[in-house]
C-alpha cells in the first residue's frame, strides 16, 4: 500500500534519510523502530507532505504521493501526533470532529458530535469530556482524544507519532491495546514509530529498524527476537554497546 | 582592514537578510490575498478575530486615547500660550489626533496587543505540531489561520481608529473646557468646522493599513517561528519590534501621501 524507495532528505549538513526503502503491505501494522534523532518522524511527515524529500519516491496504492489531489490524499489518513496536538480553542468533540465540520467530509453539527462522542466512546472516554477543554485532561486523556480524532473519519491509513511517549506503563498498556483493536476493528493499515519495545510488541505486525538513514533491517515482529541484526539485537536489548552509537 | 571587511561583511549580511525577510513578507501578504478571495472561508475563526481584536482592543484604545488627547490639550495650550494663540487649542488637538495620533496610537497599541497575541498563539501552535495537525486533517493553515485575522483586523481596526480619535477629541475637550477654561459649545464647533473630510478618510485609511501590517506579521512570524519556548519568545519579540517599525514607515508613507492631495 505504502511503498519507499531510495527516499532521501537532509536539513543543512545533516542527512537525516539517507535512501530509506519500505514496503507496507495493506492491513498491516507496521513499526519503525529506531533511536531518538534518527529520523523517525520525518520519514512519516515525508509520506504525509509534511515535510518534502529531496530525492525518492514514495508511492501510496500506486500513485504518487507528492502529486494529485492533496485534500482526497489526505483524506484517506488519520494521524495522532506524540503530543496529541490538539486545538486548545476548542471543546474535545470538536477536536475529535474536526474533520468532518469542514471540507468534503462535512456533516451536519449535530451529527458531527454524535460521532465525536462516539469515538471518544471507543476509546474510553465518557461523553462528559466532550465539551471540556484539551487543557482540562491528562495526559493520557489526551492522547485518546487524539486517537478518537485520528479514527473519527474511518480513514484507511493510520499514522502514530510515538504513541505512547510521555504516559505512565498502565496508561501506555490502554493506548497500546486501543491501537491495535481499532487497527484491527478498521482492517486500517497503520504505521506507528516509537522506540518503547513494549508497544512493539502490542502493536506491530511487522517491524522496520532505521538507523544511519536507511531501513537496517525489516521483518515481522515474532522473528524480531531471532533476528541476528547486530543493530535489531542492540536496540531491542538496549545494551548501550554494540554498532548502534550510544552517544549520538 | 580585516577588521573593517569583517564589519562591512557583517553589516551586508544583515541587510541582505533584512530583504530577504522583506521579500517573503510580501510573498506571504500575496499568497494571503490570494486565497481571501478563494473559498472555503472559516466563519467561526473570522467572527472570534472580530472579537479578539476588535471588542477586546476598545478599552486599551480608549484609555490611551482619552489621556493622549487631554495631554495634547494641556501641551498646546502652554506652547500657544507663548505666542497669546491659545484659542488653537479645538483645532490642533483635532487636527493632531485624527491626522496623526489616533491612529498611530491605535497602531502601536493593536501591535503590543494583537500581533504579540497572534504571533504567540501560531508559534505555539507549531511548536506543538497543532499546525502540521492541520494540514493532515485537509485544512489549510494559511486560510484557518492568517486569513481570518487579516481580515478582521483590516476591518476593526479602522473602526478602533475611528472610535480612538472620537475620544481623543473628547479628551482634549474634558481638559479644555473643565480645566482650561475653553466654551463647550464654542469648543465643539471649532473642531468639527475645522476637520475636513480627507482628515476622516486618511485616519480610517492608516487605521486599515496598520490593522493589516499588525495582523499580517503576527502571523508570519508566528508561521515561521524556532522551536521550544525560545522560538515562539523570538517569534512574539520580532513580531511586535517589526509590526512597530513597519508601522511607522507606513504612516510616513500614507502621510505624505494625503499630505499631496
Amino acid at each position: 500500500m505504502i511503498r519507499m524507495e531510495q527516499v532521501k532528505k537532509t536539513f543543512g549538513s545533516n542527512a537525516v534519510l539517507r535512501g530509506v526503502d519500505l514496503h507496507i503491505p495493506k492491513g498491516t501494522s507496521t513499526v519503525i523502530i529506531g533511536g531518538s534523532g534518527t529520523g523517525k518522524s520525518v520519514l512519516l511527515k515525508c509520506i504525509l507532505g509534511l515535510v518534502k524529500a529531496d530525492s525518492g519516491t514514495i508511492l501510496v496504492d500506486g500513485k504518487d504521493a507528492t502529486k494529485g489531489d492533496r485534500d482526497a490524499f489526505l483524506a484517506r489518513f488519520g494521524m495522532l501526533f506524540q503530543g496529541a496536538a490538539l486545538f486548545d480553542s476548542l471543546p474535545v468533540w470538536q477536536n475529535v470532529a474536526f474533520r468532518l465540520m469542514r471540507g468534503s467530509l462535512k456533516r451536519p453539527r449535530a451529527e458531527a458530535r454524535e460521532i465525536a462522542i462516539e469515538k471518544l466512546r471507543r476509546v474510553g472516554l465518557k461523553p462528559d469530556v466532550a465539551d471540556r477543554l484539551p487543557a482540562e485532561l491528562s495526559g493520557g486523556m489526551q492522547k485518546r482524544v487524539g486517537l478518537a480524532r485520528a479514527i473519527a473519519a474511518d480513514p484507511e491509513i493510520i499514522f502514530f507519532d510515538e504513541p505512547t511517549t510521555g504516559l505512565d506503563p498502565i496508561m501506555a498498556g490502554v493506548i497500546n491495546d486501543l491501537i491495535r483493536e481499532i487497527v484491527v476493528e478498521m482492517g486500517a493499515t497503520a504505521m506507528t514509530i516509537t522506540h518503547d519495545m513494549s508497544s512493539v510488541r502490542a502493536i506491530a505486525d511487522d517491524i522496520a529498524m532505521l538507523h544511519d538513514g536507511v531501513i537496517q533491517w525489516t521483518g515481522p515482529v515474532s522473528q524480531m527476537d531471532s533476528s541476528g541484526d547486530p543493530y535489531v539485537d542492540q536496540f531491542i536489548h538496549g545494551r548501550a554497546t554494540g554498532p548502534i552509537e550510544a552517544v549520538r | 582592514m580585516a577588521l573593517l571587511l569583517r564589519l562591512l561583511a557583517r553589516i551586508g549580511r544583515t541587510f541582505l537578510g533584512f530583504l530577504a525577510m522583506f521579500g517573503r513578507l510580501f510573498i506571504y501578504f500575496a499568497q494571503t490575498l490570494s486565497h481571501i478571495v478563494r473559498p472555503p472561508f472559516y466563519g467561526r475563526e473570522f467572527a472570534l478575530a472580530l472579537v479578539n481584536i476588535g471588542w477586546l482592543s476598545l478599552p486599551v484604545v480608549g484609555l490611551t486615547a482619552i489621556f493622549t488627547g487631554g495631554a495634547l490639550a494641556l501641551q498646546i495650550y502652554a506652547g500657544g500660550s507663548r505666542f497669546d494663540v491659545e484659542s488653537v487649542v479645538p483645532q490642533i488637538v483635532a487636527i493632531g489626533i485624527v491626522r496623526e495620533l489616533g491612529p498611530v496610537m491605535v497602531g502601536l497599541m493593536i501591535a503590543a496587543r494583537v500581533t504579540s497575541s497572534i504571533a504567540a498563539e501560531i508559534a505555539t501552535m507549531k511548536v506543538t505540531e497543532q499546525i502540521d495537525a492541520l494540514i493532515t486533517l485537509s485544512t489549510n493553515p494559511m486560510k484557518y489561520l492568517t486569513v481570518p485575522r487579516v481580515l478582521a483586523a483590516l476591518i476593526t481596526v479602522p473602526i478602533l481608529v475611528g472610535i480612538g480619535d472620537i475620544v481623543g477629541v473628547m479628551g482634549g475637550y474634558l481638559v479644555s473646557t473643565y480645566s482650561l477654561g475653553f466654551n463647550h459649545a464654542a469648543y465643539i464647533q471649532n473642531t468639527v468646522s475645522f476637520l475636513e473630510p480627507l482628515d476622516v478618510i486618511s485616519s480610517l485609511v492608516k487605521g486599515a493599513a496598520f490593522g493589516v501590517i499588525a495582523a499580517l506579521l503576527g502571523c508570519y512570524f508566528g508561521m515561521n517561528s524556532g522551536r521550544g519556548a525560545q522560538g515562539v519568545g523570538s517569534a512574539t519579540k520580532s513580531s511586535v519590534e517589526a509590526a512597530a517599525i513597519l508601522i511607522l514607515a507606513c504612516n510616513f508613507l500614507l502621510t505624505g501621501v494625503f499630505f499631496s492631495l
